[in-house]
């Protein structure tokens, strides 16, 4: 059963854990990292995805390539909560030596793939779920995107893989929050209709309205994985670049924005605060 | 000797190991070869076109080889490497470093091989661009019996690699591979210069130098060869020669060598920096880029009278 006020009280914490490091290392991505939270809190802390801390190359996981890895930066607080790696690293994001950067690689232990080049992490995903296939593995390959990401062309060629070859053990998650790097991405290439889209390159579409809302965000992933269409699924998660710091949630410039460290401590109550 | 290529050879040898090995997968961006059909036809679970869409050949193939697979994928040369460049580079060379896989990058099409096609087909970048990146070891066959050895090693060294076949099919440069581990052979023995060349070039210099007191050094593995062994080959030869089926003077063959024998005259032979329009056979197009037969066979004759050569320097 779904303990929302538990995966509510678990977002709240990764979103106070992504500012305060961004407080330390404000190099990192903060916009980009705070549209994921309920996602990758439902991912985890729901228990959506099989994962092991103590061996993450376990064969028995499920494999989550985040393809927006700059915008993932709330994956270090939650994989260091989970025992991934140590708390004490956290102290550590963009100093010299640290293997926490301002672009997540897979020597973090929980990643699986390379980020920093946007487009690649779906294909890649395409042959990880044609493997588990072909293993007669029954885990799952899950893959995060941005939006403004889809632009790359190499999406194009593996959503048209991944149909033709009937991947249903691959889902392909959108954090759709509408903002890439210089505008609004309507403005740039506007992708609507997203989901019309996937529908007519044959993928089987869910839609979350609130990508913030924690039972939607987990009710939906839930269904889509356990459906079986023989089709590859993806969750369209329709999102807020910044969520949680207001001038974020509304700026076209919010992926190069940073928050101003004297006023994190302010964002952080008010985060605490709300319900 | 028969004429085969060395595609076909290969592939047929893989044919045989894919019957015991279910761990081998083949990814295609819609490219055959008549054994090809027999691999889809006997492996179909392990056998996947994904279309003209090289940038997700690559990327799916790593995903299958990040799953334990040994994963071979083919497509034409300049496309298997220049098309998908980035998704090499990001996914193969750098993630490689950190999550070992064995991935076999098959690029038909070496240099000039497919002449008749234009310079789109003509393979002349792959060489350096290849090279320059980190954790990929390149494979570059002068001929079918040095791309069926390749096999074994192929399965047994778990790393990525990319292998340049021509396209052709062609005689064996030799009757026999020995030492291949060795990453280089000698195909012709002589004392006053020699020929280091690779591919195809490594046939056309034999056949240039036949008449001459010339070495000749088929270069095959070309970042992974025994540097002492060919030293010591060369420890009596004051001139050498590179040649290669690639652009002259950016990171091929020649800055491989350049780099590497630094106290001896060193000759660089290659295309010019500039793409041939004009259709013809493998030779017309050589001839075009100064590296017809007649035009090596005056360089290595000058070079066999050292004074001659000397002083048109």
């Amino acid at each position: 059963m779904i303990d929302t006020a538990y995966l509510k009280q678990q977002a709240k914490f990764l979103r106070v854990e992504t500012l305060k490091i961004h407080k330390a290392a404000p190099e990192v991505r903060v916009a980009s990292s705070l549209s994921p939270i309920e996602i990758f809190t439902a991912l985890f802390y729901g228990e959506l995805l099989a994962y092991n801390p103590k061996d993450p190359r376990d064969e028995n996981r499920d494999r989550l390539v985040i393809s927006k890895g700059h915008g993932s930066i709330c994956m270090y607080p939650l994989l260091a909560d989970l025992g991934f790696f140590d708390q004490d690293e956290l102290k550590r994001v963009c100093k010299s030596g640290s293997f926490l950067g301002g672009i997540p690689d897979p020597i973090i232990p929980g990643y699986e793939t390379v980020n920093g080049s946007l487009g690649h992490g779906l294909g890649v995903a395409c042959g990880i779920a044609l493997a588990l296939k072909t293993k007669k593995s029954t885990q799952k390959a899950v893959v995060l995107t941005g939006d403004g990401e889809l632009n790359e062309g190499a999406n194009w060629e593996a959503i048209m893989c991944a149909a033709q070859h009937k991947l249903d053990n691959l889902t392909l998650i959108i954090d759709y929050n509408k903002v890439s790097m210089l505008d609004f991405s309507q403005n740039i290439i506007d992708l609507n209709s997203l989901s019309e889209k996937f529908k007519a390159f044959h993928w089987d579409v869910y839609e979350i309205e609130d990508g913030h809302h924690i039972e939607q965000v987990y009710n939906t992933l839930k269904t889509a994985f356990s459906a079986q269409q023989q089709k590859p699924k993806v969750v369209i998660a329709h999102t807020v670049k910044g969520k949680g710091i207001p001038f974020l949630e509304t700026h076209p410039l919010s992926h190069i924005l940073s928050v101003k460290e004297a006023d994190i401590d302010g964002f952080v109550e008010e985060i605490n605060n709300a319900d | 000797m028969q004429i085969k290529a060395m595609r076909d050879v290969f592939l047929a040898a893989l044919h045989q190991k894919m019957q015991k090995d279910n761990r081998l997968f083949f990814v295609s961006a819609d490219f055959g070869a008549p054994i090809l059909d027999k691999i889809r036809a006997d492996f179909p679970d392990r056998f996947i076109n994904v279309g003209i869409a090289e940038q997700n050949l690559i990327n799916v193939s790593v995903g299958l080889a990040l799953e334990g697979f040994t994963v071979y994928a083919y497509a034409i040369a300049p496309f298997i490497t220049m098309r998908c460049y980035e998704q090499i580079r990001v996914n193969i060379a750098i993630l490689s470093q950190l999550r070992p896989m064995n991935i076999n990058l098959i690029g038909v099409g070496a240099g000039v091989s497919y002449s008749l096609s234009g310079p789109t087909h003509h393979c002349l970048e792959d060489l350096s661009i290849m090279r320059t990146l980190p954790n990929i070891e390149v494979f570059s066959p002068s001929d079918y019996l040095l791309a069926e050895r390749y096999v074994e090693r192929s399965i047994a060294h778990k790393t990525p690699k990319y292998l340049r076949f021509d396209a052709m099919p062609m005689l064996p440069a030799s009757e026999s591979v020995e030492n291949f581990e060795d990453g280089f052979r000698v195909l012709q023995i002589g004392s006053k210069a020699a020929i280091i060349a690779t591919g195809y070039m490594s046939q056309k210099a034999k056949k240039v130098a036949a008449d001459f007191e010339v070495m000749v050094i088929d270069l095959y593995f070309l970042n992974a060869y025994d540097l002492e062994k060919l030293q010591a080959c060369l420890k009596n030869i004051e001139t050498v020669i590179t040649l290669e089926e690639g652009f002259k003077g950016v990171g091929g063959l020649d800055s491989e060598i350049n780099s590497k024998l630094k106290n001896k005259q060193v000759i660089n032979l290659g295309f010019e920096l500039k793409y041939t329009f004009k259709v013809g056979s493998r030779e017309f197009v050589h001839e075009e880029n100064g590296l017809g037969e007649q035009d090596l066979i005056e360089l290595v004759k000058m070079l066999t009278n050292n004074d001659s050569y000397q002083n048109k320097k």
